[in-house]
């Protein structure tokens, strides 16, 4: 009976294999609106289609199987090509759930609802393996946007003996200042400094959350044992600051890094001059 | 009978190195040596070197503000010094800023420190 089925199943398919194939992509192209053209539709299904048929001949109906891996090689490349042009998952399983439409005034007509159910059943498989996939591809995609991210993220420089700088670019969320914060200290800690100032002149804007950040940073910094001066800040910066009522505290800013950097001199030097009397540090 | 936190005198510094993780008991003994020792030696200053702790809790910040505040009651100022920075995020992450203890990077930043305020006369908080 099985192999009744397959085989009428096999013989339809393959008779009707260009009137089925222009009907999927007649749904198919319509279905994506425009957004992909008819030529480049009409390749993936026919090639498609051909390894589906290929696969079903060798009569082996599970997906996972070793018959079906020139399909799910042709699907994994369908469906990440997909995920990048940003297709949704939906999008991309009901472009092979199309098929199933196609195929049902064929087999239903015919009274051959177990041989349909069949085939649904494996076109349901390759419709769940499509969105896995899709799934695995805008995970690599988010890890790999995460790296570049992270190359991204700051450097600390010295910018005079005893005198660190950070160079803040783009916006601040925890994530980042874990890192930001982390490499400071330590930098403080391998350059013996002092001081630290930290330069805001590349964060676009800054709300509570970010200013948050910030004030954790200084205070992380502080306790170590050394002075930190925020600038950078740009007037329409300072305007949203105190529009947003946010509360710097004893903390110095500055308007520029060259303020900052002639602060921080100064009080090396204040220090300096006093320590002289005492004779160390 | 648990140990006590070793006091070392340095000039007219106090030196007190906390090398394993306190209990209740050591932080009651360490206030009481150290009050006493301060009365006894009249120490300007006290540098607690914190650098072989790698926690930090709400615990040991408490106890290191109590302990700053005894000193200044004696006429003493406290620097902390060698906070290791996983230990100031932690703090950090915990909200506490161990407001009115005074730090410092290292030992002899901290004592440099303490030397500054001494010359200058006591700088008010």
């Amino acid at each position: 009976m099985a192999q009744d089925d397959s085989d009428r199943l096999l013989s339809l398919l393959a008779d009707g294999q260009d009137d089925f194939v222009a009907r999927w992509i007649r749904t198919v192209t319509s279905s994506l609106a425009g957004r992909l053209t008819p030529a480049e539709v009409q390749q993936d299904l026919t090639e498609l289609y051909r390894a589906l048929l290929v696969a079903l001949r060798q009569g082996d109906t599970a997906t996972k199987g070793e018959a079906f891996g020139e399909v799910r090689s042709l699907l994994t490349e369908l469906s990440r090509n997909r995920a990048r042009q940003g297709f949704s998952p939906t999008e991309t399983a009901s472009s092979l759930f199309a098929l199933k439409e196609v195929l049902q005034s064929a087999l239903v007509e015919a009274g051959d609802l177990a041989t349909y159910a069949r085939f649904c059943r494996v076109l349901d498989d390759l419709g769940l393996y499509t969105v896995e996939v899709h799934a695995k591809a805008r995970e690599e995609i988010i890890s790999a946007q995460a790296e570049q991210l992270l190359e991204l993220s700051t450097p600390v420089v010295k910018l005079w003996d005893g005198i660190v700088g950070v160079p803040l670019v783009g916006t601040l969320d925890s994530a980042r200042t874990q890192v930001v914060m982390e490499k400071l200290l330590q930098s403080l800690l391998d350059q013996n400094a002092t001081h630290a100032i930290v330069d805001i002149t590349g964060v676009p804007s800054v709300d509570t959350q970010v200013a948050q950040h910030l004030l954790k940073t200084v205070v992380a910094a502080r306790m170590m044992g050394a002075e930190c001066t925020i600038s950078g800040i740009r007037p329409q910066i300072a305007q949203t600051i105190v529009a947003l009522g946010i509360e710097f505290g004893d903390i110095t800013t500055k308007a520029t890094l060259a303020d900052a950097l002639r602060h921080a001199l100064h009080r090396i030097e204040q220090n300096g001059a006093a320590a002289g009397i005492g004779g160390t540090a | 009978m648990t140990d006590r936190v070793p006091i070392l005198k340095i000039g007219d510094v106090l030196l007190v190195s906390i090398q394993v993780d306190l209990e209740d008991q050591m932080v009651m003994d360490l206030q009481e040596d150290l009050s006493q020792r301060i009365v006894d030696t009249g120490a300007h200053g006290v540098v607690i070197d914190i650098s072989a702790l790698e926690i930090v809790d709400s615990f040991v910040g408490r106890m290191l503000a109590t302990i700053a505040a005894i000193s200044r009651v004696l006429g003493a100022e406290t620097v902390v010094v060698g906070m290791r920075p996983a230990v100031a995020m932690t703090l950090v992450e915990l909200g506490l800023s161990l407001g009115g203890v005074r730090t410092a990077l290292n030992l002899e930043q901290g004592i440099g420190a303490l030397r500054r305020t001494r010359d200058q006369g006591p700088v008010g908080r």
